[in-house]
């Protein structure tokens, strides 16, 4: 006979039982510069002058880069985009602190990092047009987009466990948003890459929403950074809209990670633009949020630190602008001067030497377009640069 | 009313929530703004939040979570974004979902929706174009379904919810607001695994789903002298044998039209079947027209993926002068 109560008392209060709690972790935000531009002498990165304005030119590419890829779309000559306008401190700041031979798993919304990285404009711009020839990220160590949100983090413990055995000076560098760190792809990318001890930055680049929803309806952790500790990780929390500190934050976590320790970065910064150009933020969040966060805007904050140390003297913005306009314009002419792209493109890649069912339904196709040629009026896009 | 296909989805839901106070509906984006596609819109002001969620971005946990409440009782409506980001849920629709009244020995069962848009034509991004539903009308326990008009998405999105196992419901987003009909008011219900015959003729039985639906009609529009019948399967799994075998029986010809990859996908299955119960009846090969065996390219080519009127059209031009 089963004697087992059916009510268990509640738990005594003096048992000793102490919960570990998130509110037991005390989590610092680095900063270098602050919103007025003041700074933490000691912390500033050892660069150069040359530098420093790069930095800035860089986030500037980054802002108008958006802007401008943003009409492209208007126009319908881009699919959707998304734009990291909000975040120009975060995606910069990382990238700059990459080394070429670092591989990058990009997401979308790192634009400026990836140009810097050594991937042409006019490849970036074919991709958003939907031309499978620029998903090769010629000539930078970038891999695929990861449209499927978190599938990427595995692949770039991965990655970095190829890394690590080569004995290789580099690192995997995941970007990934505050939505990807709920997908189990992220939970179990990490905790392997902890159980490895791989080179591999994991960069989240908290902006706040995943599309509508707000972060902290994501997750109940009040920080991305502390689930680095759940993998026994290391972890960052860096103000995502400083560049210096997002500059310095990843270069440590670099080195941590070529030590064998990778490292989950959390960058808090905000997105102010739509989600992507098929989106209407108005439906889930206020104008004044939106204020509120171009009042910590991160190019005027760096600037105001460039001024401050007299280093903006010798930026010429203008100048700037003008280059990086005209930069975008041969991208786009280059982009348009792509020869049409012919169909065989579909067929190919799928496997290293094409089965004869593949070839057979490539031909069916061929023939088809020929004997049908009203096959056109159906097919609106063609695949042109 | 007068609806798209998205609006009936819209109503279906508002007719079921305030039907059953037992249905909630969750998934990405569904509560404050109304989903992306804008399915769910409305739902979150009339039903409050404790019925209406926005999740976080968990495949796993949406689908899965959805097993747990309603083996508890309540009849979840979830949805998937996009189908393309439903296979790290394919574990818990085949682990879980597909055969909990089965491993329980039917103590325990999971009445439950995944609600998801699929199909290429919208240019979208990669991943957000594929058409699988093969893949998961191959999982036992599992009804799949595809509406390809209004009427029907209303309809069969009510037996759906009201249904005592698990349905998959793949919505044709390619169509999602591109034809209007008039559907009733209110709750009614269209059955599960039974097609429809949308056309009917003495020539050739075209056998189609989802947004192909469309094209197929199409096709035959443009087709003169050929008297074609046309199948709108409407349910991957259960399958509707006795529709497709009785149309051959009386046809002689078949051709199945679907999106999805040729190698594996569903008109295999369609093709067995009438072997297995009409072959003597044929009068011609079976053709099929299907997407190519690779993946749905990205935007600038997507459309030479699509099977379009001409392809099908071909194809029972040769059926039927066989
Ligand atoms: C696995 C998966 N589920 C859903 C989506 C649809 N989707 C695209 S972006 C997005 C939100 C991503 O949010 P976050 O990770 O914070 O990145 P952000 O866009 O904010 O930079 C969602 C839900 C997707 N692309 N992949
Ligand atoms: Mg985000």
């Amino acid at each position: 006979m089963d004697d087992s109560p059916r009510t268990v008392p509640p738990a005594a209060a003096d048992i000793g039982v102490d919960p570990l709690s998130q509110g037991d972790l005390e989590i610092e935000t680095y900063r270098v510069v602050r919103s007025d531009g003041s700074f933490d002498a000691e912390r500033v990165p050892d660069l150069d002058d040359e530098a420093f304005r790069d930095l800035y030119r860089w986030m500037l590419l980054q802002r108008i880069y958006d802007e401008r890829a943003t009409k492209l779309q208007r126009r319908g000559r881009l699919g959707t985009i998304a734009s990291g306008h909000g975040q120009e401190a975060s995606i910069i700041g990382s990238g700059y602190a990459l080394s070429r031979d670092d591989w990058i798993f990009p997401y979308g919304r790192e634009a400026g990092a990836l140009l810097l990285h050594g991937l042409s404009m006019r490849d970036l711009l074919l991709y958003w047009r939907g031309v499978e020839d620029a998903s090769r990220m010629e000539g930078a160590n970038v891999f695929g987009m990861a449209i499927s949100i978190g599938s990427h983090i595995p692949l770039a413990t991965g990655k970095a466990w190829g890394l690590e055995l080569d004995g290789e000076d580099a690192i995997a560098f995941a970007n990934l948003g505050d939505g990807a760190t709920s997908t189990g792809a992220f939970h179990e990318g990490l905790n392997f890459a902890g159980v490895l001890g791989v080179p591999a930055v994991f960069f989240c680049q908290n902006n706040q929403y995943a599309i509508s929803l707000p972060f902290d309806e994501q997750t109940n952790a009040e920080t991305v950074a502390q689930k680095a500790l759940a993998y026994g990780v290391d972890g960052i929390r860096v103000d995502g809209n400083d560049v210096l500190a997002v500059y310095n934050a990843v270069s440590t976590a670099r080195e941590r990670a070529l030590e064998g320790a990778p490292v989950l970065v959390e960058a808090v910064t905000y997105r102010r633009s739509a989600h992507t150009t098929s989106d209407d933020p108005t439906r889930y969040r206020s104008g004044d949020e939106v204020d509120e966060w171009e009042e910590r805007d991160p190019l005027a904050r760096y600037r105001a630190f460039l001024e401050r140390t007299g280093r903006w003297d010798a930026i010429d913005e203008d100048t700037i602008r003008e280059e990086v306009e005209a930069e975008f314009d041969e991208a786009v002419d280059a982009a348009d001067a792509v020869e049409e792209r012919g169909i065989d493109e579909l067929f190919a890649y799928l496997h290293e030497e094409m089965p004869p069912e593949l070839e057979r339904q490539l031909e069916e196709l061929r023939d088809l377009l020929e004997e049908r040629p009203d096959m056109y009026e159906f097919i609106e896009q063609r695949p042109k640069g | 009313m007068n609806a798209t296909i998205i609006d009936a989805i819209n109503d279906a839901l508002h007719a079921e929530m305030r039907n059953d106070d037992r249905t909630l509906v969750f998934g990405q984006d569904v509560a404050e703004s109304g989903g992306v596609f804008r399915a769910t819109d409305g739902l979150l002001a009339a039903f409050g939040s404790d019925r209406v969620l926005d999740t976080p971005l968990s495949e796993i946990a949406i689908v899965g979570s959805a097993v747990g409440l309603a083996t508890h009782g309540f009849r979840p409506i979830a949805e998937i974004q996009f189908s393309g980001f439903l296979p790290p849920a394919f574990d818990q629709l085949v682990t879980n979902a597909s055969r909990i009244r089965w491993r329980t020995r039917g103590e325990l069962t999971a009445p439950m929706v995944v609600r998801t848009p699929y199909g290429a034509g919208v240019r979208a991004l990669e991943h957000h174009s594929e058409s699988l539903e093969g893949a998961y009308g191959h999982v036992p326990g599992l009804t799949v379904a595809i509406p390809s008009t209004p009427h029907d998405a209303k309809g069969m999105l009510i037996s759906a919810i009201r249904d005592p196992d698990p349905v998959l419901f793949m919505e044709p987003k390619h169509v999602y607001r591109s034809l209007r009909e008039d559907i009733p008011e209110g709750a009614y219900t269209e059955p599960l695994g039974e097609a429809a015959i949308r056309r009917e003729g003495d020539d050739v039985t075209v056998v189609s789903w989802g947004a192909m639906m469309h094209k197929t009609l199409e096709a035959v529009d443009n087709l003169d002298g050929v008297d074609a019948e046309v199948i709108d399967l409407r349910t991957i799994s259960p399958l509707d044998r006795e529709t497709i075998t009785e149309s051959v029986r009386k046809t002689g010809r078949c051709v199945v039209v679907h999106e999805a990859a040729k190698t594996g996908g569903f008109a295999g299955e369609l093709v067995a079947t009438i072997n297995d119960e009409v072959l003597l009846y044929l009068e011609a090969p079976i053709e099929r027209v299907t997407g190519f065996d690779i993946p749905v390219p990205l935007l600038s080519m997507e459309d030479y993926y699509v099977p379009h009127p001409p392809r099908i059209e071909e194809a029972i031009t040769k059926t039927v002068s066989y």
